[in-house]
């Protein structure tokens, strides 16, 4: 296997925008036939990778090289023709056009000049029988499961291009069982000779269908090995970072543990979201969920903070059951929630530092009683001072701080409410070490006077310093919930890699 | 659910029969080809029209302009047809190359500046309406031989109704748009940016020629309506055909087409027109109802098929939901 | 403190309004010359504040639907219904108190029914709202049982169109109360900061607590209050309703208005006063085309050219550009830089 040409191979490639890098002189080998996983967290470099090599991206340095020969996508459309096919989570077809114009799209048969539809829905059922496909081809797309759209989309894709597909996470909202009929097509696409690149975060999945996997972590390659006999706790390591240095912890007050609850969840949960989970959180702790990425941490979040409504179980605020059906009585109860996504559910981009800071406390007043302008400007000018916002202006829009400022800026709007309970959803991602040290401080401050923290993170070792207890989750589920000297990082990612019950996590 | 995309069309077909059925049992006499061919040449012009706005709506796009078009095309023609000696034919032509031209530059606006089509086309509707009024601002007659040529043209169909060349062009251009909808690599790319832009841009749609090309389109019909206009009125004014881009607009809602983009039917804005045509009869034949009634059954009508719509989305988005949780439930084999 | 601010952020807008109030100067001597007759103020200056009412109100209202990434189509629509029920209801034998309520409610009515369509069926706004452009006038038809309503004998409400008050007319002391009130309101509460967080992100306004459905049907509703007003003043200034002709074509004006006053498109931070400069401009050169004795029409080409001219302006297209070009030019200020700091 290590004298045959590889089918795709990429050597030294780099890439930073603004300064930033996001990839450091990473090599990537695709064999033909062959399965080959991505792995990483978010920031890791995975996407920026593949799309250097889907050709949405160009590469700063470095060659990519297609059975030999190097290639120069100028966008997605050339690197298809290469011969280079990329299916996305979310599927890129056109659910509004039937499954035959999707396949044929800007390349649909003719006769006289005009689309000979039969001819080409007759072609697409040949195409989807070889997949075992056997729908409607003339239907919109629309009218088929997630499931189905990404048979169409990699059919699409292979009949295209033909040599190299790469599958962007194409599992993330499929069930068990849509799962294996998309692995039957991917073992079938192996057998004919193409080699796959397979982007998830399940690593049941991965094992199940990968020959390789290649681990990126901060921008750099961590290793390629074959899938055959490697440990699942080293895989986990790889992605996650091992701490050198042991675990530091912060001392637990242990009477904390006694109080009672603040918020209680009993059985919440949303379908298709994260199954039900029970969890206390008590005031001066510091509740930690880990977990890989779709693990269901964000969307147990968002059930908390009533921004998705749970079809199951109840949130009480102090043992009173809340009816959390908004964001707006989840900060009535004092609840405060800092998004994983700064851009599109935390910054309101042109408005400016300030008003940013100010924000939630104004709405949470209403309208009709505004903060006066030296009020505000004491409150701004408070927290810039208290967290060390590195802002030239307090009027300057928050879209042109850097993100651990910007960060900073999302918890001062909410410290700025005084909140009894504060949910933060990777609060130290994409920041300078500068910030992310500071946060953290913050993170033990705020407990340490009596607020109740909820931390979803994957920085593990940053959890394990900060947490009082720490809940695992694994495919929606939560699977272990660690207390005092269970709280580790070797724990924590035995919990995640370790099949079956959450008892053997310990 | 698989009939869904054909929902609306439905709607409208169902809309047309039973507005046909009101108007034929209340005024027997509407059931005659008389009627008939009368409502085709009446409409005609905005037919037309709507055919070229069936094809920018459907792209996820709107044109303001095409009312203002119209009345340049018959100011145009009027001017050049009284102080020179260029016959129609050729006037015909030059027009519809100077209409054309119009719409593609809207539509290199809208793509190059990515502004909303909204904003670009109201630019267009005021230009277009300046420049008519530039070239004059009284309404002119057109007492051409070959006008009046054309508009003795016409097929006698059984019954008496009489088929004008104008009615015939509209019907012609309503095939021709059909084909070019159904048919063609540039129809499906029409649906494919009104689906979604990214996944057509992923997908190798040629964004920019298509965006161009459909604002193209619609300024050519627009000319086209504009001389079908002239044929009809004898005339041009710089003050006609105002509000004719709403009519127009709809009569493709009216006719199925989702006013986001990506579902709907030429055939459809066909039976629009005919629903509007119809509502105009019937206010006619009663003689006692005044004409605004027309706008109100419109707006009823448009406001009854966006809540359609809407209806549909939320209902395909709560199945489609329901689609993932049966599936969920079932057993699993991991 | 607070005026040099809005001179300093609207120059673009003074600086356009002053050169065509000049060139008007020019065409027409007797342009900036004001005197009372009758104790009410005379001029052509005077006239553009005047005529300028109905537009002025409209961009009030549309500059707030705007600023939340809306858009009204309906206003001159309903600027011809409630000129049809203020006719209807004065002719009828009500008070003007009362038909002033009557009016105004029923433009209130008007704007509610946009915002729910908008904010609680979540209708895109441009959609929403032809609704009501298109049967609006059919309504106001039907008000006016399709004629002109006219009561050339209740001077009461004839006042409100051109009478003058504190040698004022009547439709600019109107307009500059109404101006005030919503500046006020907007700005002296917290309404502007989360209108105009809601046009900037929705979904982080909606997570930061903002109300934002009741905030969107509000600014609706606050539209619809505007058109209202524009509407019974354009009835009073004609002494009659005509369901036809009243506020046709001035949503197009009203939304130019708001676009020449800075307020972008794509919704985000707003000027009411940016606006009412906007409103102003377009008055001036629609009287500056009469004085010059263009044909009226001649404005419409005008006004296409202003649109072109902001469209190059806002474009994403064109503001990235300018970025990028900026970008560049530091970048190359740094390279510089560096360079010389390798040369020491």
């Amino acid at each position: 296997m290590a004298n045959a040409q590889p089918l795709l191979s990429v050597r030294g490639v780099s890439k930073a925008f603004l300064g930033v890098s996001a990839l450091e002189n990473v090599d990537f080998t695709l064999q033909a036939g062959e399965v080959h996983a991505l792995l990483g967290e978010n920031g890791a470099g995975k996407s920026t990778l593949i799309k250097i090599i889907t050709g949405a991206y160009r590469r700063d340095e470095g060659e990519v090289l297609l059975e030999g020969v190097p290639i120069h996508p100028r966008d997605v459309v050339d690197a298809q023709k290469l011969g280079i096919g990329t299916v996305y989570q979310e599927v890129n077809l056109l659910t509004n056009l039937t499954v035959a114009e999707n396949l044929f799209l800007g390349r649909q048969p003719k006769r006289f000049g005009l689309t000979d539809v039969r001819e080409m829905n007759r072609r697409s059922r040949a195409i989807l029988d070889t997949y075992g496909l056997h729908i409607d081809v003339t239907a919109p797309l629309a009218n088929f499961s997630v499931a189905i759209q990404q048979v169409v989309a990699i059919a699409r894709a292979v009949d295209i291009s033909g040599k190299v597909l790469v599958l962007d996470e194409p599992t993330a909202s499929l069930d068990a069982h849509e799962v294996e009929m998309l692995f039957a097509v991917v073992r079938q696409l192996r057998a004919r000779g193409m080699g796959i690149i397979f982007i998830s975060h399940f690593l049941d999945q991965v094992y199940e269908i990968a020959d390789s996997i290649t681990v990126l972590r901060n921008g750099r390659l961590i290793d390629t090995v074959p899938v055959a006999g490697l440990n699942r706790l080293k895989l986990v390591s790889m992605m996650l970072g091992r701490q050198l240095e042991a675990d530091i912890k912060r001392t637990i007050d242990p009477t904390t543990a006694q109080s009672d609850p603040l918020v209680s969840l009993r059985g919440l949960g949303k379908r298709g979201n994260i199954d039900p989970l029970d969890l206390d959180i008590r005031q001066g702790e510091v509740v930690g969920i880990a977990g890989l990425l779709g693990s269901g941490r964000t969307e147990t979040a968002q059930l908390v903070f009533g921004i998705e409504r749970a079809d199951s179980g109840t949130i009480s605020v102090a043992g009173k059951p809340i009816n959390m059906s908004s964001p707006r009585k989840a900060i009535a109860q004092g609840f405060a929630f800092c998004p994983e996504d700064r851009k599109t559910d935390g910054i309101v981009g042109d408005l400016s530092v300030r008003e940013n800071i100010i924000f939630a406390l104004q709405a949470q007043r209403g309208w009709m009683r505004p903060l006066s302008r030296s009020e505000q400007e004491t409150l701004a000018d408070r927290y810039i001072a208290a967290l060390d916002i590195r802002t030239s202006d307090r009027e300057k829009p928050i879209k042109f701080l850097s993100g651990g400022n910007q960060q900073k800026v999302l918890l001062a709007r909410w410290l700025a409410t005084n909140p009894r309970f504060l949910i933060l959803d990777e609060p130290t991602r994409g920041i300078d070490v500068g910030a992310h040290a500071e946060i953290i401080r913050l993170i033990i401050d705020l407990c340490e006077r009596g607020m109740a923290l909820l931390v979803i993170s994957s920085e593990l070792g940053e959890l394990v310093g900060y947490s009082s207890r720490i809940v695992v989750l694994r495919d929606r589920k939560m699977v272990s919930e660690l207390t005092g000297e269970e709280i580790s990082t070797d724990h924590i990612m035995k919990a995640i890699a370790l099949h079956g019950a959450s008892g053997e996590a310990a | 659910m698989k009939n869904s995309k054909y929902l609306p069309l439905l709607a409208t077909f169902v809309v047309f029969v039973l507005a046909y059925i009101i108007c034929v049992s209340v005024f027997p006499n509407m059931l005659s080809t008389r009627v008939a061919g009368n409502l085709l040449t009446d409409n005609a012009f905005l037919g037309i029209t709507a055919v070229g706005m069936t094809f920018v709506i459907l792209s996820g796009g709107i044109d303001l302009s095409v009312g203002s078009v119209i009345a340049f095309t018959g100011v145009f023609l009027s001017v050049i047809l009284r102080d020179t000696s260029i016959h129609p034919l050729v006037a015909f032509a030059m027009v519809l190359v100077l209409t054309t031209a119009f719409g593609a530059a809207m539509g290199g606006v809208i793509f190059f500046l990515e502004m909303p089509p909204f904003i670009v086309t109201l630019a267009g509707m005021f230009l277009a309406r300046g420049i008519s009024y530039l070239l004059t601002t009284d309404s002119v007659p057109i007492n051409h031989p070959f006008y009046s040529t054309l508009q003795d043209i016409y097929f006698l169909m059984p019954g008496g109704g009489r088929l004008t060349l104008i009615a015939i062009i509209m019907l012609v251009v309503f095939a021709v748009g059909i084909v070019i909808a159904q048919r063609t690599r540039f129809g499906t790319y029409v649906y494919a940016l009104g689906g979604n832009l990214t996944s057509a841009q992923l997908m190798g749609v040629p964004v920019a020629k298509t965006t161009i090309g459909i604002y193209a389109l619609s300024g050519f019909l627009a000319g086209l309506s504009g001389i079908v206009f002239s044929l009809y009125t004898s005339a041009g004014y710089s003050l006609a055909a105002v509000g004719v881009e709403l009519d127009a607009i709809a009569a493709v809602v009216i006719g199925g087409t989702l006013l986001t983009g990506g579902y709907g039917f030429v055939a459809g804005t066909f039976l629009g027109i005919c629903i509007q045509g119809l509502i105009q009869t019937y206010i006619v034949f009663d003689g006692t109802l005044s004409s605004w009634w027309t706008k109100i059954v419109i707006g009823l009508l448009l406001f009854g098929f966006i809540a359609l719509q809407r209806g549909l989305m939320w209902m395909s988005e709560r199945s489609a939901r329901n689609m993932r949780h049966a599936s969920a439930a079932q057993p699993s084999s991991a | 403190m607070a005026v040099p601010t809005i001179v300093r952020e609207r120059t673009p807008q003074l600086v356009v309004l002053a050169v065509i109030l000049a060139l008007n100067g020019i065409i027409s001597p007797g342009f900036f010359s004001i005197e009372i007759q009758n104790d009410r103020l005379y001029g052509s200056l005077i006239d553009v504040l005047n005529r300028g009412a109905p537009v002025t109100l409209l961009a009030i209202g549309m500059t707030l639907v705007i600023a939340t990434k809306g858009i009204d189509l309906s206003v001159g629509a309903v600027m011809a219904i409630v000129g049809a029920v203020a006719a209807s209801l004065i002719t009828s034998g009500y008070s003007l108190p009362a038909t002033l309520a009557g009016s105004l409610f029923v433009g209130l009515a008007c704007g509610v029914w946009n915002g729910a369509l908008v904010a609680l069926l979540d209708i895109q706004p441009i959609i929403a709202t032809l609704i009501l452009m298109v049967a609006g006038r059919g309504i106001a038809q039907l008000i006016t049982e399709g004629v002109i309503l006219t009561f050339n004998d209740k001077p009461e409400l004839i006042f409100v169109g051109s009478g003058s008050f504190l040698n004022l007319p009547m439709p600019v002391i109107i307009w500059i109360i109404v101006a005030i009130l919503a500046i006020l309101v907007v700005r002296r509460s917290a309404l502007g900061l989360l209108i105009e967080a809601i046009g900037v992100n929705r979904r982080a306004s909606t997570l930061s607590g903002v109300n934002s459905r009741v905030i969107l049907l509000a600014v609706y509703a606050a539209s619809g209050l505007c058109s209202a007003i524009a509407g019974v003043i354009a009835a009073a200034d004609i002494k009659g309703a005509d369901a036809n002709n009243a506020g046709l074509w001035l949503e197009m004006d009203a939304i130019l208005a708001v676009v020449i006053g800075g307020t972008s498109l794509l919704g985000g931070r707003f000027s009411l006063v940016g606006s009412l400069m906007g409103a102003m401009i377009i008055q001036s050169l629609n009287t500056g085309i009469l004085l010059a004795g263009f044909p009226p029409e001649f404005n419409l080409i005008i006004k296409a050219a202003i649109i072109l001219i902001i469209l190059i302006v806002q474009s994403p297209a064109s503001q990235a550009a300018m970025a990028n070009f900026r970008a560049n030019r530091q970048t190359v200020a740094v390279k510089t830089e560096s360079r010389e700091h390798a040369a020491r």
